[in-house]
């Protein structure tokens, strides 16, 4: 909670193992969840906030102290921490939870990272991290985080620039028709948009160098937090299949077919 | 001697980045694999040090391509997800 006394960032990315974005979604038989027995990757949105990250420091150069990455997750989770060291991170913090543990929900992943940022010996001044997993498409970790610690926040981020001297930020953000330019004071959270940069893909050489960079192992328990989640998944279902569409002959046909489904014309 | 050696090395770590970037290829039907081992072994026994290059800079436009591909799929696919809200949207 304490920023860093000197001018420097101390920059931390949460990114969360999610399924793989291309994997097509099955619904178990018991409709209580879907089949994870498939590919799992980092979260598209964690990856553009480490992108976002290192590209801060190619711009900031010695400004940024640090960039820390950090996931709450099982074992395999660590793989998406060294995709994020291979990306420009340095080092990494792994959150580890059993494998049979019910997946944690945004408030306890929000208490846990509150945790670890008041753990951190040098501070934190920026937290970046996606607006939302493409698994449970809450949107709420970023939010909860900064009013658990109490902090300035910036969702839906397309552009970033952080005065580390002056220690604000000005982030423009992408709301309903539109965009919305704030000033920040740091410290603060920011969760990425789409929009916000091309993440770069993880080289070969990259991804065996970042097998060196540390990742330290924590327990929940360390943490002093619980993760047992406070909601129950009653049913899951797929969307309602697509009815076929129809084929007209003629305009007029298409104009009595939107009469029909009561769509009225609108004066031009 | 020594040149052989670094066009050796170079070689070889670009195969290995085209076969670990071969492993995410979208079309099952497309044998990225069969395909990079075929190429790769059809200039093994290339001398003259510029269709060396040449061949090596076919592999990285290659690895450049595939890139651009996984890329550029990802973030069609986001952008339909996710698309951003219009101030044209009807309220419901």
């Amino acid at each position: 909670m304490r920023p860093s006394a000197v001018r420097l960032l101390n920059i931390l990315v949460p990114v969360k193992r999610t399924v793989d974005y291309a994997v097509k979604i099955r619904v178990n038989p018991d409709q209580k969840g879907v089949d994870l027995n498939v590919k799992h990757s980092m979260n598209p949105f964690d990856e553009i906030a480490v992108e976002e990250a290192v590209r801060l420091r190619e711009r900031l150069k010695d400004e940024v102290k640090s960039i820390k990455v950090v996931t709450i997750g099982p074992t395999k989770a660590a793989e998406t921490l060294r995709t994020a060291l291979a990306m420009g991170a340095d080092s990494g913090i792994h959150v580890e939870v059993p494998d049979s543990a019910p997946p944690p929900e945004p408030l306890g992943i929000a208490k846990a990272l509150r945790a670890v940022i008041q753990r951190e010996k040098e501070g934190v001044d920026l937290v970046i991290l996606g607006k939302q997993a493409i698994d449970d498409d809450a949107s709420q970790t970023g939010q909860m985080l900064a009013g658990l610690l109490d902090w300035a926040q910036a969702t839906f981020a397309s552009k970033v620039d952080v005065d580390p001297k002056a220690k604000t930020a000005n982030v423009t953000r992408e709301i309903d028709g539109g965009l919305e330019e704030l000033k920040c004071q740091l410290p603060l959270v920011v969760t990425t948009d789409l929009r916000l940069n091309e993440p770069r893909y993880a080289s070969l050489p990259n991804i065996m160098k970042a097998k060196k960079k540390p990742i330290e192992k924590l327990t929940p328990a360390d943490l002093k937090i619980d993760l047992t989640p406070l909601l129950e998944t009653v049913k899951v279902t797929e969307p309602p299949k697509r009815k076929g569409g129809g084929k007209v002959e003629s305009v007029d046909e298409l104009i009595a077919k939107l009469k029909e489904a009561g769509i009225t014309p609108v004066k031009s | 001697m020594a040149a052989a050696r670094e066009t050796r090395l170079r070689v070889i770590a670009l195969y290995k980045e085209l076969h670990r970037l071969g492993r995410d290829y979208p079309d099952p039907a497309y044998n990225f694999h069969k395909k990079l081992r075929g190429l790769f072994e059809k200039n093994r026994n290339l001398t003259d040090p510029g269709e060396i290059e040449k061949a090596i800079k076919m592999g990285e436009y290659i690895r450049n391509e595939t890139l651009a591909l996984y890329s550029l799929r990802k973030y069609r696919h986001l952008k339909r997800m996710y698309p951003n809200p219009s101030p044209a949207d009807p309220t419901p």
